[in-house]
């Protein structure tokens, strides 16, 4: 008799999902947005998302070179955060300093700390801090869109969230849905990033949770907290402000930096989100989505240990 | 002989081999708090090792007739001594980096440099050695301390003691004087330090085999080091 049982270790169903593909739809994910920002700020825009896409491709491949590790240029989770970059930085940013920013993103935050999957914040997103921490006045000088800049002769312009603590002149919120109005490269057009976010979610590569429940609370914290006294704010505009939409629905969601569970996706999400609030009411910064993803990425690791789920059989392990 | 070498070792470890910064990582506090200029870390590092030869020498003339049982209280003392000898000379001499170097100075007295080798050496030991263990520790803590002092002035200030080094050259990152820059800085050059140093050991054939632990990155441990 043949012997017809077989005996091998697990995985024993495989699906067709590799790193390259998910990384894949995320960069088709963010073409609207980018495609967003070199329509309103001009082919500066473009040559910027060059410049951070190169040199994180360039960086990874160096790293890996330097620590002699494996080549995983490949699996386009560099050309990701490199786009990511670009879209989260002014787009008149000097191109040497985006080239910093690269670094910092792809070899101290990534690769020194095991690369792929062993970052302990998002990359993209610790680069930003780092070039605001770094270059404040740079980081925070906004040019207008291009529609605009005939009518504003000034050379910089406020951000929305810039307007409102500042007590300028608020945009139209159709001009912030729409994107023509100052802000990072790929922050600005809500449109364009929600059609990315639909995308991700028919593909099966974020599930709703964390970026509905992010900007729900966001939402619900504006309405709340109004300016002029309780459930007076205006929840829209804080929605449409700032990175929300970008941060909502590609930065928080990063695999290796965000709960595994969905309870574990709730607790984080709405930390993202009340977080984002107090930065951007109570502090003297105009903006607190990234520094509230950072935040709520260093607390994964606790919260995926509370959120774990009860083994079968077992007791609820918090 | 025997006596000379055991003195030259004793004196030249705290440089490399016990580098108190990067090699034994003690005194972490003032490495990364007052090093945002050059200067402050050379300035930090003369004063703790004004104080680290002072108690050594005093500590090991003192160490047999101070009882066990309150030997921590009695080198405090000695070393408190010296800290406000440090500090009142300071303030008196070179007012202006005393205010730099501002609470960092006074707390000299509770830094575990110190400490730790008025525990591990100078009770241990005769005067003359662990005076010469004072300079070598105290010569390794301001090389450290000065060395990251300099990465973060010149990459966040554009200075170098002060002297203006790549100003024109490009912007200087501000993050690298800020606190966050202060790890950065310390991790970047303690891996050096190491890289450095692992080197020279295997050029002198002492690590063959590996030892064994199989530490992540050592290419001598029998699984390579994949831990």
């Amino acid at each position: 008799m043949d012997n017809r049982l077989y005996m091998s270790s697990s995985p024993h169903i495989r699906s067709g999902v590799t790193t390259q593909r998910l990384m894949l739809d995320v960069m088709i994910a963010l073409i609207p947005a980018a495609f967003a920002g070199i329509y309103f700020f001009g082919i500066r825009a473009f040559v910027l998302i060059a410049v951070t896409v190169i040199s994180c491709v360039g960086f990874e491949y160096l790293a890996r070179k330097a620590l002699k590790r494996n080549n995983t240029v490949g699996d386009l989770s560099a050309a990701v955060t490199g786009l990511l970059l670009a879209l989260n930085v002014p787009p008149e940013l000097p191109l040497w300093m985006a080239v910093v920013g690269s670094f910092f993103a792809i070899v101290v935050v990534k690769q020194l700390f095991g690369g792929i999957g062993q970052n302990f914040v998002n990359p993209a997103l610790a680069a930003r801090a780092f070039l605001i921490i770094s270059y404040g006045t740079r980081m925070t000088s906004w040019t207008p869109p291009l529609a605009r800049a005939a009518e504003i002769d000034t050379a910089t312009f406020a951000t929305p969230l810039g307007a409102l603590k500042e007590g300028g002149e608020l945009p139209k919120l159709i001009d912030m849905f729409l994107g023509n109005i100052g802000g990072s490269l790929g922050e600005t057009s809500a449109l364009a990033l929600i059609i990315g976010g639909i995308y991700l979610l028919a593909r099966g590569v974020i599930s709703w949770h964390i970026p509905v429940i992010y900007v729900g609370t966001v939402s619900l914290f504006a309405w709340i907290m109004g300016p002029t006294g309780m459930f007076t704010g205006d929840p829209l505009f804080h929605i449409l402000a700032g990175g929300l939409m970008l941060g909502a629905i590609f930065m928080a969601t990063d695999y290796t930096t965000s709960p595994m569970t969905t309870k574990g996706m709730v607790i984080y999400a709405v930390g993202c989100g009340i977080l984002t609030m107090l930065f951007r009411l109570y502090t003297n910064m105009p903006e607190g989505v990234s520094y509230a993803i950072l935040l709520m990425n260093v607390a994964v690791p606790m919260i995926d240990r509370y959120a774990k789920p009860a083994r079968f059989g077992g007791k609820a392990h918090v | 002989m025997a006596e000379k070498k055991k003195a030259f070792t004793v004196l030249v470890d705290g440089l490399i081999n016990e580098n108190p910064t990067f090699r034994l990582l003690l005194g972490m506090c003032p490495s990364l708090a007052v090093t945002t200029m050059a200067k402050n870390g050379l300035g930090m590092g003369a004063a703790a090792t004004f104080v680290l030869v002072g108690s050594n020498l005093v500590i090991s003339l003192i160490r047999k007739i101070v009882p066990d049982k309150v030997r921590i209280p009695a080198y405090i003392t000695v070393i408190a001594g010296f800290t406000t000898m440090v500090h009142l000379l300071m303030a008196a001499l070179l007012p202006e980096l005393n205010k730099q170097l501002g609470i960092f100075i006074p707390l000299i007295v509770v830094n575990c440099i110190i400490f730790a080798r008025a525990e591990m050496f100078a009770q241990k030991n005769g005067p003359l050695l662990s005076v010469l263990d004072g300079i070598g520790m105290g010569a390794g803590f301001t090389l450290a301390i000065t060395a990251i002092g300099s990465v973060r002035e010149i990459l966040g200030a554009g200075t170098w003691m002060g002297i203006p080094v790549t100003v024109d050259l490009f912007e200087p990152a501000i993050m690298f004087i800020l606190p966050p820059g202060g790890f950065l800085a310390m991790g970047f050059l303690v891996a050096l330090f190491n890289k450095l140093t692992k080197k020279k050991k295997e050029d002198n054939g002492e690590c063959e085999t590996g030892c064994g632990l199989g530490c992540p990155g050592c290419s001598k441990a029998a699984n390579g080091g994949e831990a």
